[in-house]
């Protein structure tokens, strides 16, 4: 696994309380892991801040699953 | 009931009458405070009258960085996160809107709007995190009823009352409250610059039959603030001695 993947993991768990193995890469944040409609708002703000990137309000929307996450930041840091 | 003890608040234009009072208030059930204002000499002398438990802090939120800025100074002064905010800072800048100046509008709404909000916003992105807090925005009674000579300042403090009904429903799902009260003619700087003989047609409207004192709104602030408020938000708080009864 990507130290992408890895640090998205670390931010899903410590962020939503949820355990560590149900964070898979197709875990849809709200309808898998609980979220609701402000966390993944804060989910988006924690992944900006750690990865130093900026997620634009139209991506944000797109990003539901882990494996959305992992594949918007990796596509960012990569540019 | 009512008590604040542990709890840290800042409360902004508290070099002001009203701020101060307010700053008495929480101080007096317990809280830690924060004081931002824009006189230095007020706020620590406000400060050392407290006591313990109140640490200065000079802002000024005409300036959006500054205003972004100020809880996260707050928390470093109080070496812990905010539970508290207390958008208190305002100014006005009257004048018949036909001869109002592009400047004296944006003045205010600057700062008793804008201002308010980067504090809410910074203040909310821990509170929503740690599930816990409280906002208390102080309007006014011109916001909800308007007011000839201030259309600047009616509508920033009525924007305010829609601004804290909106995060409100934000910051609901983590038992964050925000209220905001709009107080009615109170005894302050701001309206000691009011003729006489509109002072005496303003106490002829007031049913309680005087003006307010600091602490008549202090008292407001104090309940909002409590553990005891916690299923009160998004609420508009008239506190004005009858004068209105929207």
């Amino acid at each position: 696994m990507s130290e992408i993947a890895d640090k998205v993991k670390k931010i899903v768990v410590e962020h939503l309380g949820v355990e560590e193995s149900k964070v898979t890469p197709d875990a849809s944040f709200i309808d898998d892991l609980g979220a609701d409609s402000l966390d993944t708002v804060e989910l988006v703000m924690a992944f900006e801040e750690a990865f130093s990137v900026e997620i634009p309000e139209d991506a944000a929307e797109k990003i539901a699953t882990v494996k959305d996450a992992i594949d918007y930041i990796e596509k960012q840091k990569a540019a | 009931m009512f008590s604040l003890e542990g709890k840290t608040a800042l409360v902004t234009g508290a070099s002001g009458g009203l701020g101060a009072a307010i700053a008495r208030a929480l101080h007096a059930q317990g809280a830690e405070l924060v004081l931002s204002g824009t006189r230095e000499s007020a706020l620590a002398e406000l400060a050392d009258s407290l006591g313990s438990r109140a640490h200065p802090c000079v802002a000024n939120l005409s300036d959006g960085p500054e205003a972004d800025a100020l809880v996260g100074k707050a928390e470093a002064l109080l070496g812990r996160p905010l539970d508290i905010l207390v958008n208190n800072a305002g100014l006005t800048r009257d004048g018949l809107a036909i001869r109002m100046k592009d400047e004296d509008w944006q003045k205010v709404m600057t700062v008793d709007l804008e201002s308010p909000f980067r504090l809410c916003r910074a203040a909310l992105k821990g509170m929503l995190r740690r599930r816990a807090g409280r906002i208390v925005n102080i309007a006014s009674i011109v916001g909800v009823t308007g007011n000839a000579g201030q259309a600047n300042y009616a509508a920033a403090k009525s924007g305010m009352i829609g601004m804290t009904k909106s995060l409100a429903q934000e910051a609901g799902s983590r038992g964050v409250t925000v209220n905001v009260i709009a107080p009615g003619f109170v005894e302050t700087a701001m309206t000691a610059v009011l003729p006489e003989a509109q002072r005496e047609k303003l106490l002829g409207s007031i049913p309680l039959g005087r003006m307010g004192k600091p602490e008549d709104i202090a008292a407001a602030v104090v309940y909002l603030a409590s553990e005891e408020a916690g299923w009160v938000t998004g609420m508009t708080m008239n506190v004005n001695g009858g004068m209105a009864m929207p």
